[in-house]
């Protein structure tokens, strides 16, 4: 196995709440290392403190790198740099869309104001930013639910962070 | 246990009791939404908990893992602050717990992403991201029950007469949070009230609350010494691991 189908095959490795992205597009891969016995070196970050499918990310990279050829997996948590959804990229972005998840819609970094709210969050569905929050957590710590007032649909949105 | 373990226990436990306590939510809440919301916050600290407790049993050097930590510790072993382990009562007395904590774990994070103890440093960098959607979610209700009708301003306030006097203990410092300031691996926390005041009157004044006056009183979890609450708790939160020695998924 070589570095460029370990990463192949990490690419195909579905998040287990938004299957529509891959640990990749999520950002959570940060370091991937084959040596020349086809052991496996994984260094991962996890999204969320309490999210309870890191584990289950974890065990599916292993089996996904073990059935792709790879003699042993080693798998590394590296919590600093604290995973941020800016590490999503654009096509990844894109992908949540089309799922029907309205992407991260600013950089991490801004920091708003504690009682403020954005009204800029535009529907997945119909692109309309006359949207109207709902909850500030939905299915997992990481979305939050809407509804859009043009097209009626409810839709989540996936938080900065 | 040497200071540094201690301090670094101290934030693990508030943060594994908070979740325990908002996680009798489930399945509770007024509506759906906050019932998902509270759980979904719960999870972030008993998460939070795993990561520092891990650091602890580090610290402490023993071999104690995340779960004997947690889960096999006596009452007076724990040290969270006492207002976290106090029962939920109703909704007003959650959300205003909730919003109170999570402005303290905003200016403590901050803080402690500075600590000479780089593993601590990366969990509160983390942890400060997501504290930060706990506060917002908490400070909204805080409002909206101080600011709405008659009855939801009596039951916040009524919140805050009890509470208030709970949270002059995460401001009281003894040798632990000496030894930590002088070592680096984070403030005193008596250095954080000035912040902490900033993040939680604003939000008061919108929701028409008066922190109250400062009183003798000082509960005393952070040293051990908890309330009559705190081993109900347990007993519910240990009975498992303590029926099932070793139980997995």
């Amino acid at each position: 196995m070589n570095l460029d189908q370990a990463w192949a095959t990490l690419n195909a490795v579905p998040d287990p709440e938004v299957p529509v992205l891959s640990v990749v597009d999520l950002g959570i891969v940060r370091e991937l290392a084959v040596d020349a016995d086809d052991d496996v070196t994984v260094t991962l970050t996890p999204t969320y403190s309490g999210c309870p499918a890191t584990e289950v990310i974890q065990d599916s990279v292993v089996k996904a790198l073990m059935e792709a050829g790879a003699r042993g997996v080693t798998v590394t948590t590296r919590l600093d740099p604290a995973w941020t959804t800016d590490w999503i990229n654009p096509a990844a972005a894109e992908k949540l869309r089309a799922y029907g998840i309205a992407p991260p819609h600013r950089k991490a970094a801004d920091a708003q104001p504690l009682r403020f709210h954005p009204k800029d969050i535009a529907c997945p569905r119909c692109a309309s930013t006359n949207t109207q929050r709902l909850s500030a957590f939905g299915s997992t710590a990481c979305k939050a639910l809407y509804r859009c007032l043009d097209c009626l649909e409810p839709f989540e949105h996936f938080k900065p962070i | 246990m040497d200071a540094q373990t201690l301090y670094v226990l101290r934030i693990a436990d508030a943060c594994l009791i908070h979740g325990q306590r908002l996680a009798e939510w489930c399945g509770h809440a007024p509506v759906l939404e906050e019932d998902i919301a509270l759980t979904n916050v719960a999870l972030d600290h008993i998460g939070q908990a795993r990561s520092l407790l891990a650091l602890a049993g580090v610290l402490e050097g023993r071999g104690r893992d995340e779960d004997a930590l947690a889960f096999l510790r006596a009452e007076r072993e724990y040290r969270n602050p006492t207002a976290l382990e106090l029962p939920n009562g109703d909704f007003a007395r959650t959300v205003l717990r909730s919003f109170l904590w999570a402005s303290f774990m905003k200016v403590l994070c901050t803080a402690l992403a500075k600590s000479t103890n780089a593993q601590l440093a990366a969990i509160a960098a983390k942890s400060l991201k997501e504290v930060r959607y706990h506060q917002q979610h908490a400070g909204d209700w805080v409002v909206r029950l101080g600011d709405g009708s008659e009855e939801s301003a009596r039951r916040v306030g009524e919140a805050l007469a009890l509470l208030w006097p709970y949270t002059a203990e995460w401001f009281t410092d003894d040798e632990i949070d000496a030894q930590a300031a002088a070592s680096g691996i984070g403030p005193a926390w008596s250095s954080l009230q000035s912040a902490w005041r900033a993040e939680v009157d604003p939000v008061f004044a919108e929701a028409m609350l008066t922190p109250l006056a400062d009183t003798p009183f000082r509960s005393t979890g952070k040293r051990g010494v908890h309330s009559e609450h705190m081993g109900f708790l347990l007993a519910e939160m240990q009975s498992l691991p303590r029926a099932f020695p070793g139980a997995v998924w």
